[in-house]
């Protein structure tokens, strides 16, 4: 328990009779960048709207750093920073102010509001009223809200919601740089599994309520099953040479050949293997199926 | 307390620049700018009567006492129990407020405690203001005698009275306003309880008092009818500030209830 910065026990919730949080043991390491992914209305802001104590769930079932939430919940509050949904700004406010208020709630300087709205890129616009900012500021004011305590824990529902491409790698850069270099425990819930792919070392995969997947963003690799595709010359003759090898042939087209991934060094083997014998390999290398995919079987099965 | 005092601070910041705040410094200042500049362009019927000093005060007192116990003080309330609510159900920030690590009975009563401090500072300044400008058109039309009466008794005791017995009202409305985010809604079961506050009141239904919405003109009214006779001995704490007081406290905690299980959308 001690190494999770999250840890749900059989959580389930339900909204009167209609379930929406089943049997859920999420299991988030501290340090780790935790991928929360999952269709619309599989339950990630439920999730996560229990994760902050505004969705009351059954005692002994939520932990945050080892702690039971119902009983230590400002304690736990105050190691949490959140954006949720929508990011909650009073648009009436200038983003400072917003900042400032925020300062005001937590007890910090306000001087920290300034050099948040730095941080998110929004100095220019730091005395504008909220309501006019673009989805994309909005959505900065909101992360520049969850980090303005220093949060030891970052609740991020769907963060990159509304930005451009420069937003979202800004937004992914950012995380990265966080739990990297400031050591904070990240957790972002998103349905695009390729924004996921990109920053996330630990997955979780919702659908219904259920968690479907959780481990490692290289366990979720290995559930597709990794092939090597072999670029190679004199195609043909070189496909007969590697079944005379041992090697089982999955595809061949005029162009590559690929047989089942073991290992890298086996790969390695293989390449030399090929050199020897007077092929020429212009590329070898591990391919994956596409998350895309991995996560439409997944959520598919259930 | 801490929490308490934060989110208070909290409530003033989010709200110094709308109308809510505002209305509670610019009321006062209009009502009470309007009747004295009516009794001054008026300066001369009104010395025709030859008011002595006491009838004087009461009956300037009572221009604003009267609007504003009567009519706009309830409406006033409503206003208040709904844009202190409505500043987060329009920004969707309730989510944000309880994810703060804050007691949620701070939250909660830092903003009841907001909107009977506005309300206090609206009437606060409405006595403030009456005596300043009484006193303002004695220097401005000499001829008048408010200098030789001090109101400033009847003015707290009347204001205070009309504070207390529109903490009922605050919390009713109060959790109405928390229930739901449209206007509408708080807004016309407030009009609709005013006015059937107004009437109960006026035709002098026995039970009149128990309609929260009747308790300030009821508070008024006794006050009234006791200054005839002695205006300096009249008694705060009536039956109508008790059951304002009941109202009040009961439903204040009903609200926190309502907090607590309300469920965060």
């Amino acid at each position: 328990m001690g190494n999770y910065a999250i840890e749900t026990v059989g959580l389930n919730f339900n909204f009167g009779n209609q379930v929406i949080v089943k049997d859920l043991s999420l299991q988030v390491p501290k340090g780790s960048i935790y991928g929360f992914l999952g269709p619309n209305g599989a339950g990630k802001t439920t999730t996560i709207k229990i994760l902050l104590n505004l969705l009351k769930s059954p005692s002994d079932q939520v932990f945050i750093f080892g702690k039971e939430i119902n009983s230590n919940r400002i304690a736990t509050l105050k190691r949490i920073g959140a954006l949720v949904e929508q990011p909650a700004i009073y648009g009436h406010l200038t983003g400072k102010e917003n900042l400032i208020n925020r300062c005001i709630l937590l007890g910090i300087k306000r001087t920290k509001a300034d050099e948040m709205l730095t941080l998110v890129g929004l100095a220019d616009a730091a005395n504008k009223k909220a309501n006019k900012y673009s989805l994309g500021m909005k959505q900065r004011l909101g992360i520049a809200q969850a980090l303005i305590s220093d949060p030891e824990l970052l609740l991020l529902d769907e963060p990159t919601n509304g930005l451009d491409p420069n937003g979202i790698i800004e937004v992914r850069n950012l995380m990265i740089d966080l739990a990297t270099k400031h050591q904070k425990t990240i957790l972002v819930s998103s349905h695009l599994l390729a924004e996921i792919e990109r920053t996330a070392t630990h997955v979780g995969i919702i659908n219904k309520g259920q968690l479907l997947f959780q481990g490692t963003i290289n366990e979720l690799h290995l559930l597709s099953k990794p092939m090597l595709e072999i670029e190679v010359d004199n195609i043909e003759s070189a496909s007969s040479f590697l079944t005379k090898s041992g090697y089982e042939i999955l595809t061949k087209t005029d162009k590559l050949i690929t047989i089942p991934f073991t290992s890298a060094q086996k790969s390695g083997e293989l390449n030399t293997l090929l050199i020897q014998n007077g092929f020429t390999v212009s590329s070898l290398y591990q391919q994956r199926k596409d998350l895309e995919n991995l996560f439409l079987d997944i959520t598919k099965t259930n | 307390m801490r929490s308490l005092y934060i989110s208070l601070i909290s409530e003033f910041y989010k709200s110094r620049k709308t109308l809510a705040f505002w209305a509670a410094i610019l009321l006062p200042l209009i009502i009470c700018g309007l009747i004295t500049f009516g009794f001054y362009s008026g300066s001369e019927k009104i010395l025709k009567f030859h008011y002595p000093p006491m009838v004087l005060w009461a009956q300037y007192c009572g221009a604003a006492l009267g609007v504003m116990g009567l009519l706009i003080m309830p409406f006033y309330v409503i206003f208040m129990a709904f844009s202190v609510n409505n500043i987060e159900h329009k920004n969707d920030t309730w989510k944000m407020l309880f994810a703060q690590p804050l007691n949620k009975f701070s939250i909660y009563a830092a903003k009841y405690l907001y909107a009977v401090l506005l309300i206090f500072i609206c009437l606060f300044l409405f006595a403030t203001l009456t005596y300043a400008f009484g006193h303002l058109l004695q220097i401005v039309v000499p001829k008048y005698n408010f200098n030789q009466y001090n109101p400033s008794n009847i003015l707290i005791t009347s204001y205070f009275k009309l504070f207390l017995s529109s903490l009922g009202i605050l919390s009713l409305q109060f959790i109405l306003s928390l229930l739901w985010s449209d206007f509408l809604k708080p807004m016309g079961i407030g009009f609709v309880g005013t006015i059937m506050g107004i009437i109960t009141a006026n035709v002098g239904w026995k039970y009149a008092y128990l309609i929260p919405y009747s308790l300030p003109t009821l508070a008024l009214r006794i006050t009234k009818v006791k200054k005839g006779t002695d205006p300096l001995d009249f008694p705060i704490f009536t039956q109508e500030i008790w059951t304002s007081l009941i109202y009040a406290s009961a439903l204040f905690i009903i609200g926190y209830f309502i907090v607590t299980k309300k469920s965060i959308k």
